[in-house]
Order: C-alpha cells, then sequence, then structure tokens
C-alpha cells in the first residue's frame, strides 16, 4: 500500500520473530459487586479474537485489563514478552490501540485531525507531526475508508462515520495490539461486515493482534479465529467458533433459546433465535 | 480546521500577529486625551528631554499602561484557552475556578485591614488568588487526582461563595474606600509601577511559553479523559501542570488589573474561529489575539470620553457581548 518505507520511529523490535502474541495470564479483578475472576487467553499476530458473552459478564473489564489500562488485581498481561502493566503510558500507547464507544465531543475537529491524534505517542519531544506521521494518517483514513471525509467536521458526519474515525484514529497509532469495544454498535449491516473484516486483513498483512468484543454472535462467527465465552466473570469456554458456539450452551448463557447451525456459504456456526 | 497546524503556520501567524501587535501598540500610543504624532511618540520613547509633554505622556503614562494590557491581554487569553481544554468546556474562562473572586477578596482584606496605602500592592490579591488555587485544587480532586467535572463544580462553588464574603465586607467599609472597588469589579489598566511591569512580564512570557508547551496534551485533552490516557498522556500530571499555569496566568493579571472580564472567554473562540481548535495555532493565536483586543479597548476606555476615563472592563463587556452575540448567531446559522 505505502511503498516499503516503513517509518524510522515504528518498529523498534525490527529483528524480532514475525509472529506477535498476546498473552492473558489468570488476570483477575474485582469492583464493589462484580468479580472477574483470574481469565487467561492467547492470541498471534494475524488473528482476530472475539470476547462475547451476555451483559455483565465481565467482556469490557477484561478488555480494560488486557490495553494495560486496568492494573489487575492478580495475573499479568504480555504483548511480545512485554508486561503491559509495567510500561510508561506512552511506550503502552505506542503498541495498543483502543475503538471503543466515545463522548460526542464539544469542539469541532476535522477528521483527519481527529485521526492525527493517534500518532500522539509517537511524537516524543516534537510538538509538530512528520511526514511519516501524516502518512500514517492518510493510510488509517484509507483503510478506513473516510478519505473523502478527511476534511468534514466531526461534529458533522453520522455515528458510523464517527465509528470508523474512531477505529482509523487507533489504526494511525501503528499499534502491535488492537483492541475494540462495540465497534459495531451503530452501524448498518453492511458496515459492521466491513469493519471487522477490515480489521481481520489488517491484523494479517500489518501484522497485529485484534481482540474485539461483540455483542454480534454472527459477527464473531463468521470472522473470529477464536472466541473467549464470559459469563458472570468467568471464562466458560475458549477455542474455535464452532467449538464454543454450541446450542446448549449459548442458550444456558444467554438465557434464551438459540439454534446454532451451519452457515451454508461459509461452513461457520450461524446463530438463529428459537420462536418459542 | 481553518489554518493546518504545521510548524510553518504556526510562525508565520505568530508574526503576523506580532507585527500587528506593534502596530496597534504604536496607534495606541498615539491615541489619548492629547493626540501626540508618530514623531512625538518617536521622541518620547526615546525619553528626549526637549520633547518634555511627549517624554512624560508617553513613558510616564501611556507606554507602562499598554505594556500592562499587552501582558494582561495575553495571560487572560491563554489562560481561557487552556482552562477551556481542561474543563473540555467552551464557556469556561479564567475566573470560572474564583481566581478573580480570591484576588478581589485578598484585595478587600488588605484595604480593610491597612487602610488604601495595603491595598494598593498587588501582593493581597495574588496571595488571595494563590489561596484560592491552592483550595480550588483541593476541593475539586477526586481519588486523588484532578477531575475536570468536579473541579468546575469547586470553583464556581468557591466563586460564589468569596462573591458573597466579598459583599459583605464590603458593607462594612465605609463609602470612602468603596470607591477603588469599582477597579476589582471591572479592571483598571492606569494603576501599574515599573517594579510591578519587571515582575510581570518574565511571569507572562514563562507562563505562556510553558502552555505551549502542553499544546499538543491540551489537543489530546480535548477528547476525553480516558481517550487522552489510552493515548499516552499523563493525564493526571498534564492537567496539574495546565491548571497551575492557568490560574497563575490568571492570578497575576487580576492581581495588578482587576477582574477584566470577557477577554478571557471571547478571544479563544475569536481564536478558534480564525485558526481551529489546534492549540499549537491557537495558543499563540490567543495570546497576541488577547493582547490586541486589550489594547484597543484601553484605548477606547481612554478616549471615547476624554479627558475622563471608563473603566476597561466596561469596554470589553459592552463591545464584547455584541460580537460574541454576532459570533454566536453566525455559527447557529
Amino acid at each position: 500500500m505505502l511503498g516499503n518505507e516503513t517509518p524510522r520511529n515504528d518498529r523498534a523490535t525490527a529483528i524480532a520473530p514475525v509472529s506477535v502474541s498476546v498473552k492473558v495470564d489468570g488476570v483477575a479483578f474485582r469492583y464493589p459487586h462484580f468479580e472477574l475472576a483470574p481469565t487467561s487467553f492467547e492470541a498471534r499476530s494475524g488473528e482476530l479474537l472475539a470476547i462475547i458473552g451476555p451483559n455483565g459478564s465481565g467482556k469490557s473489564t477484561l478488555l480494560e485489563i488486557v490495553s494495560g489500562h486496568l492494573k489487575p488485581l492478580s495475573g499479568h498481561v504480555h504483548l511480545d514478552g512485554e508486561d503491559l502493566h509495567q510500561l510508561h503510558p506512552r511506550q503502552r500507547a505506542q503498541r495498543v490501540g483502543l475503538a471503543r464507544q466515545e463522548t460526542i465531543l464539544l469542539f469541532s475537529f476535522e477528521v483527519r485531525e481527529f485521526v492525527r491524534q493517534g500518532r500522539h505517542p509517537h511524537l516524543g519531544r516534537s510538538l509538530f507531526e512528520s511526514s511519516d506521521d501524516e502518512r500514517w494518517v492518510d493510510w488509517a483514513l484509507e483503510r478506513t475508508n473516510l478519505t473523502p471525509f478527511a476534511n468534514r467536521r466531526i461534529l458533522e458526519i453520522s455515528s458510523g462515520e464517527f465509528q470508523r474515525a474512531v477505529l482509523a484514529r487507533a489504526l494511525a497509532q501503528r499499534p502491535r495490539l488492537l483492541l475494540l469495544d462495540e465497534p459495531t454498535a451503530n452501524l448498518d449491516i453492511g458496515y459492521q461486515i466491513e469493519m471487522v473484516s477490515v480489521v481481520r486483513h489488517l491484523a494479517a498483512s500489518e501484522d497485529f493482534v485484534a481482540v474485539i468484543v461483540t455483542h454480534e454472535l454472527n459477527l464473531a462467527a463468521e470472522l473470529a479465529d477464536h472466541l473467549v465465552l464470559l459469563e458472570a466473570g468467568r471464562s466458560l469456554a475458549q477455542g474455535r467458533p464452532e467449538q464454543v458456539l454450541q446450542s446448549e450452551l449459548l442458550s444456558r448463557v444467554f438465557r434464551t433459546p438459540v439454534l446454532v447451525d451451519q452457515n451454508p456459504s461459509s461452513g461457520r456456526p450461524r446463530i438463529t433465535w428459537v420462536a418459542p | 480546521m481553518k489554518v493546518a497546524a504545521t510548524r510553518r503556520n504556526a510562525l508565520t501567524l505568530t508574526l503576523i500577529l506580532l507585527v500587528g501587535l506593534m502596530v496597534v501598540a504604536l496607534s495606541a500610543l498615539s491615541f489619548g486625551g492629547v493626540h501626540l504624532p508618530l514623531g512625538e511618540v518617536w521622541e518620547g520613547l526615546r525619553g528626549n528631554a526637549s520633547h518634555s509633554q511627549a517624554t512624560t505622556i508617553i513613558r510616564g503614562i501611556r507606554l507602562p499602561r499598554i505594556l500592562l494590557a499587552i501582558l494582561v491581554g495575553a495571560a487572560l487569553g491563554v489562560s481561557g484557552t487552556a482552562l477551556q481544554a481542561l474543563l473540555r468546556n467552551p464557556l469556561a474562562d479564567p475566573y470560572v475556578l474564583g481566581i478573580s473572586s480570591g484576588a478581589a477578596l485578598g484585595a478587600i482584606i488588605a484595604l480593610w485591614v491597612g487602610g488604601r496605602v495595603a491595598a494598593a500592592s498587588p501582593a493581597a490579591a495574588f496571595a488571595g488568588a494563590l489561596a484560592t488555587m491552592a483550595w480550588v485544587y483541593l476541593l475539586g480532586r477526586r481519588a486523588g487526582r484532578l477531575a475536570s467535572y468536579t473541579l468546575v463544580l469547586a470553583g464556581v462553588v468557591t466563586a460564589s461563595f468569596l462573591s458573597a464574603v466579598i459583599l459583605f465586607v464590603l458593607t462594612l467599609l465605609s463609602t470612602r474606600d468603596v470607591r477603588g472597588i469599582a477597579f476589582w469589579l471591572m479592571g483598571d489598566l492606569s494603576v501599574v509601577t515599573d517594579a510591578q511591569l519587571r515582575v510581570l512580564l518574565p511571569i507572562v512570557l514563562l507562563g505562556v511559553s510553558a502552555l505551549y508547551l502542553f499544546a499538543k496534551d491540551l489537543n489530546v485533552l480535548l477528547l476525553g479523559e480516558e481517550e487522552a490516557a489510552h493515548l499516552g498522556v499523563n493525564v493526571a500530571r498534564v492537567e496539574t501542570a495546565i491548571y497551575l499555569l492557568a490560574s497563575l496566568l490568571t492570578g497575576v493579571a487580576v492581581s495588578v488589573s482587576g477582574a477584566i472580564g470577557y477577554l478571557g472567554l471571547l478571544v479563544p473562540h475569536l481564536g478558534r474561529m480564525a485558526v481551529g481548535n489546534d492549540h499549537r495555532t491557537l495558543l499563540p493565536v490567543s495570546a497576541l489575539g488577547g493582547a490586541i483586543v486589550l489594547v484597543v479597548s484601553d484605548t477606547l476606555a481612554r478616549t471615547v470620553v476624554a479627558p475622563g476615563e471608563l473603566p476597561v472592563g466596561a469596554v470589553t463587556a459592552v463591545a464584547g457581548a455584541p460580537v460574541f452575540i454576532y459570533l454566536l448567531r453566525r455559527t447557529a446559522g
């Protein structure tokens, strides 16, 4: 896409092995009314891992811990062998991108300015972006199909476009671990599929790990390589979609009868509601 | 954005506005109760003894006043901009956190206790500003660190409380002394000593420069505290630094010139309309724009009812409100 240049301040571990991995090891947390039991999982670069589960099962808490932002009461999160919670926030932001629901701003930025903030962790001492930084911003806008919107005001675009801008900003960070919390909440089905597909393709081509928290079970079934199913703060099942998405298990966990069969066009599991 | 935030644009904007400021300042030196043509202004600046009237007016009266207007205008413009980012609220102004009320109370207590001589010193006002700054900071913390939501509440509550205390103390003073209080409520640039200017200049220059170093952090803060943290900003440290610097700038400005209204709210908005919300271009525009606006306002205050004088705060309010309404209508339409 951008030729052979790799911006100088990226990819510090240039001679590391091709495959990046994130290892979540026994992380636990406790809120006054909720407890996340020690949870572990792993994912490799090029892979999309989906965390699914009913409301209140601890998905967002787990994601916060994996992002390095919430310090777990026990356990570790290792990215490329580095403990994320031992890193300085700026170092962490150079490695981990997070895209989630955001509040509406009272200040107007152009979409490009908004996405450009993703370069902040890489600016170092400089107050201004370099031409390399601008190139990554252009790349992120292009990958999320936002180039035509680059000069529009962030307050004037639709919520779907705004969500893509949030993703673009996280991509502009050039992370090794990309986390998405309900990224498809305001998107129509076309954009839902497009966004998650793009993330999965980029995870492979740009060599990062993508972890997504989602309510869209069919999206996860179609596009994720691994699933982690949480219920009430515990990991109930992990593995490939066919292994985790079982009718009985899902019906119990989501408190409603569902049928899991196979999508004839893709061979992936398909979850449908069973009418009473 | 109206103007791309590049190093070159920031420099160009700064230079253009600096030139504009010098032009405005020179004109201001010329206008007043006695109109001095530019030649006389030049002689006055040089301190030429044979042009004694020019020298007295320029050096004794107008130059210090204009310098004060430049410093105070810059301080309030930058402080307002920074606080709007810190509180993520475009309606914030430098006084929303109670600094001006604290300074006014400090001065009024000095007036009550020590008489007019004590009140003339900015030290008491500055002490009041510092005390308020510390108080609001401690009150506005949540889980041991600054949170913009609680900070603004703490500031507003403190400002109201202090205003009530000020009114209470005012009723205890004789009416003779109360006349000087108009200074605090409206602002006044006519009372400044060289010593005060010598202290003010480095503080304002350093404060404005230091805040500029946080320009990119201010940009990210606008996204929200959590989002800023996820982008690697040490939110607690950055917010504390911005709070201290903005409060310091407001405190020194108010201590020597009283609470000049509208400037800290209007100038950042004019700046945003001109160059957008990126602080790397907005801060220089707010600083120099604030200086220009205040010099112009002060010149009007001196000339409109010459040989009398309006308090400069009255000019900024009377001129500022319609400008603000016009801007509001234009952006809403």
